[in-house]
């Protein structure tokens, strides 16, 4: 008997809720694509307790090109954070067209568009999770640009085709340099025997010194420029700045974790050699990031634009805790990429809500809302400390483990980075200090004159209610981005550092 | 100093298992609150006051069976569950409730529940009553789990809670700039502090691959002497943070923004000692680092006269008290270093001091009451008949402050003067000159409170607060006189096992040469508050001249400096990093952008329509195809 192929299925439901959500183009589509997200979130909840996943169908002998599909931990949990966002994302953009503009369910920018267009875009991410295969994850991973360029060119600002383009060319150019080194690999992999672009036959494979260090090079640099990293960020605050804060939170909390799963799935495990030899330069790259990402974010007028700028600075703290190369820093890692999934997704979203009631990103616009909206100044606060990584969020336990685990092999690093934590305090507090207090201002009295509703509440209270659950409770969640992080410490020989007074030394 | 003796923890039995309810009943009830909304105005204030009590019960009940078990048998490790777990790490969110411990939640929800009582009265006209009861139980959650916790990761996240709640408390009238203002910098002053916390906690698990107390306090003897002091110092940067002690003092006074019950809480009586916890908690670091234990001492030293400084300069009496916080932690932390005989003294001046400041708090927050919320002593005056039992219980307070005979100040501090002149007599005759200092300006804060003319500004019409509030003063009040004698002489024997102190007898009035020239200086100090303060009082603050006067006004210049050497640049950095962010490292990306631009544009000359040109390139294309042929074929 054939088994369940749960993983095609699981990445095959959204993409069919897409095509019938384009077909359809009636005024139930938003319904439909909501009950298609909730059906792969479904399947993505049970495939998160599954195991034995694993798919392989002959694709291209040639090549050695497979249909090869499974999910580890680092997979699972961001296959689980893909399908609980995407439902959210959709209720909260349930019409995300301009009010003003006569926009109807058959338009191109309709809401129903919006919807499929997402749904498409979890398809594609799902599969990039999930590819064990390097030419189909070369294919997934360009393939989510298809979409997420028309989610930022469709709706939002009024320079989101340029954000949109902006976006595109980066991607494209990160996306060109990762297939010189696929291709390599393909070379490296047909050299003496069969090829195979089989992940698991590519790791270990022996590849000269310096053929290795450029391959290691080609793929980095695609993954930096999707997590982004300095100095390859400067698309992400235009796009976050333009685009829907719907389109922003799936692109940033979902899209973006690319980056820093390649850089674990591929960089570590094809080029242990060259990680080890990159290192001090990545690290550098990393630490930069947490600092510049702060500092533009503290210095930022425009709330999108900040939370972009924040999502910067806490890359840099995700690619810290992977090259620092311990098990800690690992699962820490892999755990933060959850963590601010859930974090950047609430920012955006409740930074939407509150600039589609004053018509304004602008800081400057604001003052004193916490009197007129109190309970969206709430989320907005609540949101804002896990950004910050106040303890008993998510975030905290993440971004403790990145540090700690570093700290040994890298403390200069490490106490550089630990200035991050003060200067996320003093952007989210700034910026809440200046939109929600003092005397209310009396624009903002004009315009914000009712509170979040039942929908606005129903999409924050999940991910309000996760980020403080994880944050209490990460032990089994932790235990999942372990196995991930453990399998690659052994692919790239490293070991952690024992205790330099170990128990019963006295 | 002497290699501490390590008392393991023992299991949780009994009543014992039930300790986390300390923690679990005001957190729950705090997010309760919050989430009912405004269906919870009507009595969301009764149950508010009732959840500090329910765990002052609980802590009350435990304190109890800790008096009827042995030495061995008081400390108890209560274990919840497994909280993070990387690799060889693991930690647990796990609870000690030992000599120390204990004593701390009976101050937190004691003083707490008067004070949550007290606010009831206090906050009576505000219509966000329910929220201030809210955040007040997540800060009495957050502060019991600081207490409570097992290790530094857990005490971590009360640290940080209790700032949390403090941050949402100074700025509870946020609509007021300034409120918001000074919330946001008591919460990045904090931050700065906890740095030092976090780095600490990131070398434990580096030397020792644990932040459990009883791990690290076993381990600390066998690792280098260098990390001692890298430990201690980080250590110390946390605790100045949290009980605003130089350096890190900024936030304090501003602190005084929030309401008053809050300042009393969490500026006074509670959150700000937690520095000291700090340090005295980590005796087992500080035992082996001599110069930190130094540093502990020296940043004392230095806030016992910067907050008495302030204290006699400032006319704003929730300011003048604020200073006073300062220097009293300021003596606790200078015991705190001198070791474990000083720890315990230390704790004994933190629970006096948090009767008698929380009483003072209370008392200024009652004549603030009937005062329309006017905070300026120059506005102040004859207020002694006005209030009588606001004047009566807070001279109570006084007494106990300025360290009169028998009541609690007198034993605590005294404590710490004789222990410092044990250290090093300068140590002593600087904490003794604080002690003549701190009598100076409270004298002159109640001369110009309650004494002479009356000053206040028209249409104020002072009235006495309601029993709601008067009967948490009169039992602060009652705290304030017998909680020293009831202390004094049990406490040194009772912390000794989880401070490592040696016992030392102490008597009911020390008759040495010390104490007697002790109370002459403070003797002088009221003197001198009494005969400067008796002259006629401006209502309006004369402008001064005086270096020392405008300094103590204006904070120590703190806030200017902090200005020029952090804020200024810092918005320049952002500011130029602003710019490079759009014009070099975009720049670069457009101008690739543009160069391929560029390129297309040549390219594009190619593409002009026109079929003259075509054919000519192709024909040059056929001549070229054609010389390669035939240089190929001759080579």
């Amino acid at each position: 008997m054939m088994a369940i192929p749960w993983l095609t299925l699981l990445g095959l439901v959204p993409l069919v809720g897409s095509g019938v959500v384009f077909a359809s183009r009636g005024r139930g589509g938003r319904i439909v694509a909501l009950s298609f997200s909730l059906l792969t979130a479904a399947l993505g909840v049970a495939v998160f307790f599954m195991t034995g996943l694993g798919e392989q169908v002959r694709w291209i002998p040639t090549i050695g090109a497979w249909y090869a599909l499974d999910a580890d931990g680092m997979a699972k949990l961001l296959i689980l954070l893909t399908v609980i966002l995407v439902p959210l994302v959709l209720v909260a953009e349930w019409s995300p067209g301009d009010p003003n503009s006569a926009a109807t369910p058959l338009s191109r920018w309709s809401g129903e568009s919006f919807a499929a267009l997402a749904l498409m875009l979890e398809s594609f991410t799902l599969f990039v999770f999930m590819a064990s295969d390097l030419l189909l994850f070369y294919i997934a991973f360009e393939a989510t640009l298809i979409p997420m360029y028309f989610l930022i060119a469709g709706w939002g600002g009024p320079r989101r085709a340029g954000a949109a383009l902006k976006f595109l060319l980066f991607s494209l150019a990160g996306g060109l340099v990762l297939l010189v080194g696929v291709i390599g690999m393909y070379v490296v992999s047909a050299r003496d025997r069969t090829p195979s672009l089989l992940t698991a036959e590519l790791t270990g494979l022996p590849i000269g010194q310096w053929t290795g260090r450029w391959l290691f090079i080609a793929f980095f640099v695609a993954f930096a420029v999707k997590a982004p990293m300095f100095p390859v960020h400067s698309w992400l605050p235009d796009a976050a700045e333009q685009a829907r804060p719907g389109a922003s939170a799936l692109l940033v909390a979902t899209l973006d974790k690319i980056g820093t799963f390649g850089m674990i799935r591929f960089c570590l495990a094809f080029f242990p050699e060259a990680s080890r030899w990159a290192t001090p330069f990545v690290l550098a790259l990393a630490v930069i990031s947490i600092l510049y990402g702060a500092l533009m974010a503290v210095g930022s007028k425009n709330l999108l634009r900040l939370v972009s700028y924040t999502s910067i600075s806490h890359f840099g703290f995700m690619v810290l805790g992977i090259f620092a190369l311990t098990t800690a820093s690992l699962s820490g890692s892999i755990f933060y990429m959850l963590a601010h999934g859930l974090s950047s997704a609430a920012m955006f979203l409740v930074v939407g809500f509150l600039v589609e009631r004053r018509g304004s990103a602008l800081i400057a616009d604001y003052g004193g809302a916490q009197k007129l909206v109190p309970v969206l100044a709430g989320v907005f606060l609540t949101a804002g400390l896990a950004t910050l990584a106040l303890p008993g969020t998510a975030n905290f336990v993440g971004e403790f483990l990145i540090m700690a685990g570093a700290w040994r092999h890298h403390l200069v690093w490490v106490a550089l980075a630990v200035l991050g934590t003060v200067l996320a305090a003093l952007y989210v507090l700034l910026a809440y200090q200046r939109v929600f207090t003092g005397p209310v201002s009396p624009q903002s009295a004009e315009r914000l004159h009712h509170d979040l509703d039942a929908r606005e509440k129903l999409v924050i209270a999940p991910l309000i209610v996760l980020i403080l659950f994880f944050g209490f409770v990460p032990r089994p969640t932790l235990q999942v981005a372990q196995s991930t992080a453990a399998h690659a410490m052994a692919q790239i020989g490293a070991t952690d550092p024992q205790p330099s007074v170990p128990t019963g030394s006295r | 100093m002497n290699p501490l003796e390590v008392v393991n923890p023992v299991a949780a039995t009994g009543l014992f298992s039930y300790a986390w309810l300390m923690i679990a009943i005001p957190l729950v009830v705090a997010g309760l609150l919050l989430i009912v909304g405004r269906a919870g105005d009507a009595w969301g204030h009764l149950l508010g006051a009732a959840a500090p009590m329910a765990s002052f019960v609980i802590a009350l009940l435990l304190f109890i069976s800790m008096l009827g078990s042995g030495d061995g048998a008081r400390a108890v490790s209560v274990g919840t569950y497994r909280w993070i777990s990387a690799g060889s790490w693991t930690v647990s969110a796990g609870l000690l409730v030992d000599q120390l411990s204990i004593l701390f939640a009976l101050l937190v929800t004691g003083v707490g529940s008067l004070i949550f009582v007290y606010s009831i009265g206090y906050m009576r006209e505000d219509p966000a009553r329910r929220r201030f009861f809210a955040f007040l139980n997540l800060f009495v959650a957050a502060m019991m789990i600081l207490v409570l916790a097992d290790n530094y990761l857990v005490l971590f996240v009360g640290w940080e809670g209790v700032g949390l709640a403090s941050y949402l408390l100074i700025g509870f009238w946020q609509e007021r700039n300034s409120a918001a203002l000074a919330a946001k910098k008591a919460f990045i002053t904090n931050k700065v502090g906890d740095l030092g916390l976090l780095t600490a906690m990131f070398a434990m698990f580096a030397l020792f691959g644990s932040v459990d107390f009883s791990t690290v306090n076993a381990q600390a003897p066998a690792m280098p002497s260098g990390w001692a002091t890298a430990l201690g110092l980080l250590l110390l940067l946390a605790a100045c943070g949290k009980s605003a002690q130089v350096p890190l003092q900024v936030w304090l006074l501003d602190a005084m923004e929030g309401p008053t019950p809050v300042s009393a809480l969490i500026h006074a009586a509670t959150m700000v000692t937690a520095g000291v916890y700090l340090v005295v908690r980590s005796h087992a670091i500080f035992a082996l680092s001599e110069p930190a234990s130094l540093a502990v001492s020296i940043v004392g030293l230095a806030s016992v006269f910067a907050g008495a400084w302030i204290g006699c300069a400032k006319d704003d009496i929730k300011k003048v008290l604020a200073g006073s916080t300062m220097s009293q932690i300021g003596y606790m932390m200078l015991a705190a270093g001198i070791g474990p005989a000083g720890a315990a003294f230390a704790i004994f001046h933190l629970l006096t001091h948090g009767a008698f400041k929380a009483n003072l708090f209370l008392g200024a927050g009652a004549i603030m009451h009937g005062m329309d919320d006017d905070v300026d002593m120059r506005h102040y005056g004859a207020l002694a008949r006005a209030m009588p039992w606001v004047f009566a219980t807070f001279a109570c307070g006084y007494l106990a402050i300025i360290g009169f005979p028998f009541f609690a100040g007198y034993y605590s501090k005294d404590h710490i003067i004789s222990a410092a002149f044990g250290k090093s007599p300068v140590f002593g005759w600087l904490a003794l000159a604080g002690a003549g200092i701190t009598a100076f300006y409270m004298t002159r804060l109640v001369m110009m409170t309650f004494f002479g003319p009356a000053r206040h500004l028209p249409g104020v019409h002072p009235h006495r607060p309601g029993p709601v509030m008067v009967v948490p003063l009169v039992v602060l009040a009652a705290a304030s006189v017998f909680s020293g004698l009831a202390l004094n002489g049990w406490i040194q024997g009772w912390l000794a096992p989880a401070v490592g102190a040696e016992v030392e007898p102490s008597h009911l009035l020390e008759l040495s040469w010390m104490g007697a020239v002790t109370l002459l200086v403070v003797g002088l100090g009221v003197a001198l508050g009494v005969v400067l303060y008796r002259r006629p009082i401006a209502q309006q603050q004369p402008v001064s001249h005086n270096f020392f006067v405008n300094a103590g006004r204006n904070e120590l210049y703190a806030n200017a400096l902090n200005e020029a050497v952090l804020m200024r640049p810092g918005q320049a950095l952002c500011e130029g990093l602003d710019f490079a962010d759009k014009e070099l490292v975009d720049g670069a990306a457009r101008s690739s952008a543009e160069l391929a631009k560029a390129g297309g544009g040549v390219l594009r000359l190619a593409e002009n329509g026109y079929v003259r040109s075509y054919g000519a390139t192709m024909a040059l294309g056929i001549v070229a195809v054609g010389l390669v042929m035939i240089l190929g074929r001759l080579a």
